[in-house]
């Protein structure tokens, strides 16, 4: 009998979200639909604020990534204020940046997805947690909290906070970079790029043993997007958009973020609060793509630095175009924190990183601000509209996790086809669709401009729509 | 010249004091280190009697008194901090906090906001009353501040300084109770008043982040409403 799986919520993810998978008539996946249940809105009450407000108001979106919309949102000031901002400031801002995408890669994957891949998929849920790592590999639990710590630190001390830090604003920062503080962080970093390398090494050898879960989870031809800086590096603070296929070939190259809406759309479905943007000239769905770490490491030709472009070329020779698998994005996230590390290194050691002229001052001189950045999940734009007074009057969010979306299902699809037989709902199939969803590292209270409890509901629903079966974990 | 004054003996706290009998219950507490929380007031400013957190107990009647308006009388028996005056206080504060749209996290005066300050020193942890969610306005039409009506408890400081200080009275008040608003001008917006000198004073004795320098915004930049105690001192006048 055709039924409908649903699994409400999904755990150890950025906020709440259920799953719904139909089976047809012979017990098979027909489709998938990841649904994002809550709404935040703020693209709505920001009306009517003023737009230097922005930065501080839409980091509030997440306590995670509140650096990404903070930057992002800056930068969509500093196109409503029409200036440069000094060169000072936007080494500063791609240092808090990196260190925003380190502390956020080491909570997906330590925090979040380590449990999975060192415990295995079918491990106790009881246990397949942080702690459990921590009991199991007290090294590779400790180098997680010290890294993150790391990233958070960084933060901590550019911004005064770890979590909502402000000294972002519009047309730079608000305080030059000391030498006391810039030593501190230098201290930090040898530390930090040990864990990253012996995690690294031990990954390597880990992910041989997950070949049905690279062969399974979301390993699919489809586009990639992200910025890319002029150099062939991926573009973290900024950059043009790129688009390359499956293959690795160059669709669309040196794209103006603020020329989104000309090759970007957004598709609203009834089933969910994410909107699914696509690549516009191949149109909904087939114009679906993917964005973050993988998508970042396919698109660019190195990552500018030593150790992670060797780290790189070992990872791009995994496939012979671009990596497909969705499994990869941990790997992927792996070589972007040792990427931001060395980064971070090289700004400080730049003299020039301790100017004391970090601000550009100006008025209102544009009545529209796109910016763009990448944060940890992917792509992030923010695009405000305001009137003469400077007042918003209307606001678009371009967030990572929507980006993926499409991917998502597409993913949630290929993985429940693979693990769902019959019309017993197993653990393993419930795990291996949390996990692949986990690969994306979506952080649905960004998304849905949400916040709530994480437990596990799945629902099996026939044709009818009467209750089949019911698997609840919380 | 000096002119002799008379001086009042009185108790506060169960502390015996004196003062001059010009001077206010709040003055003198505050001369003998007696903390007594205030909001509305400013050194420096004319008192109003606004915001009523500075209310202390009498003897002998039942009645409250705002002590930044009531003058020392001999033989008075003040106590500034019982649970009733308490009460009344966070009471005050819920009331200011329901009131209008106030949101401390992304507020510029977030960390340096008086209203905040007294939220936390006077043990506030809930608000009772349900809030009000007012729709006001924001006035950005000036070149280099705002008004927020959202974050406004009308104290009053920025009418009062505009016109004892800076002698341009700008500011106002406009309507009664819940309609009440601070208004530039005969309420036009604040970026084509002629009055207004722009000289920020009005920005810097705001408690709140009602009235702010746009340049300010994500710096946690703090007021200083100080000047007004120096400026009263270069003028020769109070201190």
């Amino acid at each position: 009998m055709a039924r409908t799986i649903i699994i409400d919520p999904v755990t150890r993810l950025e906020g709440h979200a259920k799953i719904t998978l139909q089976t047809n008539d012979r017990g098979e996946v027909e489709s998938a639909r990841f649904h994002v249940t809550q709404l935040r809105g703020f693209e709505k009450f920001c009306e009517g604020r003023p737009f230097y407000e922005m930065p501080t108001l839409m980091s509030r979106i997440c306590g995670i990534c509140p650096v990404s919309h903070l930057i992002t949102s800056a930068k969509a000031c500093d196109a409503i204020l029409a200036v440069r901002i000094p060169p000072t400031a936007a080494k500063l801002r791609r240092i808090l940046n990196l260190a925003q995408i380190i502390q956020s890669h080491a909570l997906s994957f330590f925090y979040l997805s380590s449990p999975d891949l060192l415990l295995g998929m079918e491990a106790d849920p009881a246990e397949r947690n942080l702690f459990g790592v921590v009991r199991a590999n007290p090294e590779l639990g400790r180098g997680g909290v010290r890294l993150r710590q790391f990233g958070q630190q960084v933060i901590e001390l550019l911004g005064e906070k770890r979590i909502h830090p402000g000294w972002v604003i519009p047309g730079g920062v608000s305080e030059a970079l000391s030498a006391e503080k810039r030593d501190r962080i230098l201290a930090m970093i040898p530390e930090a790029l040990a864990i990253t390398q012996n995690t690294l090494a031990w990954f390597k050898i880990r992910f041989e043993s997950f070949r049905e879960e690279v062969r399974t989870f979301a390993n699919f031809p489809s586009l990639f997007m992200g910025l890319v800086t002029g150099n062939d590096r991926p573009g973290y603070y900024d950059g043009k958009i790129r688009f390359t296929d499956s293959t690795g070939r160059i669709v669309a190259d040196n794209l103006d973020p603020a020329n989104y809406p000309e090759f970007m759309g957004e598709e609203v479905e009834q089933a969910t609060y994410v909107k699914s943007p696509y690549y516009k000239p191949m149109g909904y769905p087939n114009g679906m793509y993917r964005v973050g770490p993988l998508a970042r490491l396919n698109l660019s030709k190195r990552c500018g630095t030593p150790l992670a472009d060797q780290e790189w070329t070992e990872f791009r020779s995994l496939e012979r175009g671009a990596v497909l698998s969705s499994f990869h994005y941990h790997y992927a996230r792996l070589i972007e924190i040792l990427h931001g590390i060395e980064r971070i290194h090289a700004l400080l050691d730049d003299p020039e990183i301790l100017d004391t002229h970090v601000r550009a001052s100006a008025s209102l001189n544009n009545l529209e601000g796109i910016g763009a950045s990448e944060a940890p999940r992917g792509t992030l734009i923010h695009h405000y509209r305001v009137n003469e007074q400077g007042l918003i009057t209307w606001a678009n969010l371009i967030i990572a996790t929507g980006h993926n979306n499409l991917a998502m299902n597409r993913g949630i699809l290929q993985v429940a086809r693979h693990y769902v037989h019959g019309d017993k709902l197993t653990d393993g199939m419930l795990n291996r669709v949390e996990a692949v969803i986990r690969a994306f590292d979506p952080c649905l209270s960004c998304s849905t401009h949400a916040a709530g409890q994480m437990a596990i509901h799945v629902r099996l629903v026939n044709t009818a729509g009467e209750l089949m079966d019911e698997v609840r974990r919380s | 010249m000096t002119q002799a004054m008379e001086v009042k003996t009185l108790r506060i706290d169960g502390v015996d004091v004196s003062a001059r009998a010009d001077q206010t219950i709040l003055e003198a507490a505050r001369e003998n280190n007696i903390a007594i929380p205030t909001l509305c007031h400013l050194d420096g400013l004319s008192d109003v009697g606004a915001c009523r957190l500075c209310l202390v107990e009498v003897a002998g009647t039942n009645r409250l008194f705002p002590s930044c308006v009531t003058r020392v009388e001999e033989g008075m028996q003040i106590t500034t901090s019982t649970d009733r005056l308490q009460k009344y206080r966070r009471m005050t504060l819920e009331l200011l906090f329901a009131e209008r749209n106030h949101v401390c996290s992304v507020c510029v005066s977030n960390g340096a906001c008086e209203l905040q300050a007294l939220g936390q020193s006077q043990g506030l942890t809930h608000i009772e009353f349900p809030y009000r969610f007012p729709q006001l306005p924001v006035d950005a039409s000036h070149e280099r501040f705002t008004l927020d009506h959202n974050r406004c408890i009308l104290c009053t400081r920025c009418v009062r300084v505009c016109g004892e200080i800076e002698g341009a009275h700008t500011w106002d008040v406009m309507g009664r109770g819940e309609k009440a608003r601070v208004i530039t001008d005969l309420d036009q917006p604040w970026g084509t008043s002629e009055s207004c000198t722009s000289c920020g004073k009005c920005v810097e004795v705001c408690p709140t982040g009602a009235l702010f320098d746009k340049s300010d915004v994500g710096t946690r930049a703090r007021k200083h409403p100080e000047f007004l105690t120096y400026l009263n001192e270069m003028r020769g006048g109070q201190s």
